[in-house]
């Protein structure tokens, strides 16, 4: 419980720095952006002055001192509201991010459960069966796959699957003639269009999953306890799954847990390549737009996802590790 | 010369590092004999734009009238340099915040081991995106610091947890006891224990940089008028290469980023082996 509690406090202070520090970066860049913004914004027509306020603040054109800007920052962030964006003018950032989140939640969500799930299973598989055919192949071809750059990847699928053999669609979240809603052929269009972004992820994941999980595989391997179950008699099948890989999981686990908070950052050239309505090609567009309120909104939800995760991941190793729950503070 | 081969001799062993060093050494002579090695210059502009692989180019022009082999073996150059650059970088700044933080207790630590954690939970990407995207000039040496930036805590948390149990050792308190500073201590009595951790987190380091600064060049925030593998790729996208037709103009470079960073992760498989022999092959 002290655990839990301290880390707790290293959440939120963790959190407050991460949200400083979105607030610190634009206000330390030499340039001024937040005058350029302004000056941007001008030649786009009215906006109310409750917005031009939220502008002023969230990216510091005001003439009262650092601290004061600060505090306002912290109040604009608890009413959740991130000004106006630049790129979709009348739209507000929130309402932006309100419209990409789902997607990405989605696409990335789903692929980053597969990958976990098909990168663990494979990386028990061949730490089990080392030194086989098997396992140089499948190590071999994981360690080239992620160290493709993967939008590069994604490219040549584009190219091969979608521009030259039309089996999959190049680009776009759903057909484009269609209206977002929630009706069966649109759910249909969206989940053809997303396969060919999903499969590129996969590929491109699963081997830091299968190299990790066959790593502490083989460590786990070496343990007496394995040695032991193994002097017993116990049927090879339940050492390798009870015994070792029970143990072996474990970092995989804390892994995953935050590599689930990455999820909302979207994978940003993915989603660009197949242009995906997701936050990550909305990030794109606004860095290529200069558009800072809606980058700043952006980085600030990615990172509280992100830190939240965090915390999570940690209660699940308190919950999965009995040690780390009576180590205290140690960890 | 002797005892460099001596240093060699772990990565020649392992056959997937010995193929892993063969690779870079390739592209390091590349990189270095680019003018000998090249049929064109790189700013050579008169061919004709977007012809298809040929006898006279191998992988086609570009759309600016630039021969795309040329090209790409002097980009190895901007390329290597830059994934090296970011890579010894971020390891330096990790090993320097890791060592201290991971030898000393109490307050120093405490303060140090939180940036550590908040510069790990930050996903890079976006961050790297964010500070270039803030800053008024674009080049090369923006690139390398972001990366650094956003790419020193990996390397700081593992060298901290490594220091931790060194700290308790016999050797350190002889050390300490014979009246040895703390930045002796730390730098000669304990760091050349943990070489083989630090050769592999500047590994892992450089592979992300060269993959991080090739993502920054798509996305058009490095100098796209620089020459390499990235704002290849960025040049090649935004003209559309694949629907031209022009596929190796587009193909070639992402190829040779993941060649290079294969290399790297297969050097680093006989790093692992030295620190963890349980990984090396029985018999």
């Amino acid at each position: 419980m002290r655990y839990l509690l301290w880390r707790a406090g290293t959440l939120i202070l963790t959190l407050w720095s991460a949200i400083t520090l979105n607030f610190l970066l634009p206000r330390l860049m030499p340039g001024n952006p937040a005058q350029v913004m302004l000056a941007k914004f001008k030649g786009k027509g009215n906006m109310g002055p409750q917005a031009i306020h939220a502008i002023q603040v969230m990216l510091g054109i005001s003439h009262v001192n650092l601290f004061q800007q600060y505090l306002q920052y912290w109040v604009e962030i608890f009413h959740w509201n991130f000004g106006v964006s630049y790129t979709y003018f009348p739209y507000s950032v929130t309402s932006q991010i309100n419209q990409a989140l789902p997607w990405t939640l989605i696409l990335i969500g789903v692929t980053t459960v597969l990958s976990f799930l098909i990168g663990t299973g494979l990386g028990i598989l061949s730490a089990w069966r080392r030194g086989s055919r098997l396992d140089i192949v499948i190590t071999s071809i994981f360690t080239f796959a992620s160290s493709f750059p993967y939008f590069w990847f994604a490219m040549i699928a584009v190219f091969v699957l979608a521009f030259t053999t039309n089996v999959f669609p190049d680009s776009g979240g759903y057909a484009s003639q269609m209206v977002p809603s929630f009706s069966f052929p649109f759910i249909a269009s969206a989940v053809y269009h997303s396969i060919l972004p999903a499969l590129t992820i996969l590929v491109s994941s699963l081997g830091g999953w299968q190299l990790q999980m066959r790593n502490n595989m083989i460590s786990a391997l070496n343990e007496d306890y394995v040695l032991l179950a193994r002097a017993k008699g116990l049927p090879e099948r339940m050492l390798a799954i009870s015994y070792a890989a029970r143990n072996a999981i474990l970092p995989s686990m804390t892994s995953f847990a935050m590599s689930l908070g990455f999820v909302v950052s979207g994978a940003i050239l993915v989603e660009l390549v197949f242009s995906y309505p997701g936050m990550g090609n909305l990030l794109y567009s606004a860095v290529s737009n200069e558009d800072f309120p809606l980058m700043q909104g952006i980085f600030l939800m990615i990172v509280v996802c992100v830190v939240v995760a965090n915390f999570l991941a940690d209660v699940l190793s308190v919950v999965l590790d009995p040690r780390i729950r009576r180590g205290g503070s140690g960890a | 010369m002797t005892s460099t081969f001596a240093i060699l001799k772990p990565f020649w062993r392992n056959k997937l590092s010995r193929v892993g060093l063969i690779i870079l050494a390739i592209m390091v002579l590349t990189a270095i004999f680019a003018p000998m090695i090249a049929p064109y210059s790189p700013n050579n502009t008169t061919f004709p734009s977007m012809l298809g692989p040929s006898y006279a180019h191998w992988l086609g022009t570009t759309q600016a009238g630039q021969d795309v082999l040329s090209e790409l073996i002097y980009g190895s150059r901007q390329s290597l340099v830059v994934g090296f650059a970011a890579g010894i970088a971020a390891t330096l700044v990790g090993l320097v915040i890791g060592l201290i933080s991971g030898y000393l207790t109490g307050l120093v630590d405490d303060i140090l081991s939180y940036f550590i954690n908040v510069f790990l939970v930050i996903p890079g990407l976006p961050l790297m995106i964010i500070v270039a995207a803030y800053a008024p000039v674009h080049g090369s040496l923006l690139i390398i610091f972001v990366i650094t930036v956003t790419g020193w805590a990996w390397g700081a948390r593992v060298l901290r947890a490594q220091v931790t149990t060194l700290r308790s050792r016999d050797y350190v308190a002889a050390a300490r006891f014979a009246g040895e500073g703390i930045f002796r201590i730390i730098f000669r009595e304990i760091m050349p224990n943990m070489i083989s951790l630090v050769a592999a987190s500047f590994l892992g380091a450089a592979v992300s940089a060269i993959l991080g600064a090739a993502g920054l060049e798509f996305l058009g925030l490095g100098d796209p008028s620089i020459n390499s593998w990235g704002t290849m790729l960025y040049w090649a996208e935004n003209s559309g290469a694949l629907l031209e037709g022009q596929w190796a103009w587009l193909f070639a470079p992402g190829f040779l980023i993941a060649v290079l960073g294969t290399a790297l992760v297969l050097i680093n498989f006989a790093v692992d082996e030295m620190a963890n022999p349980r990984l090396r092959r029985r018999g």
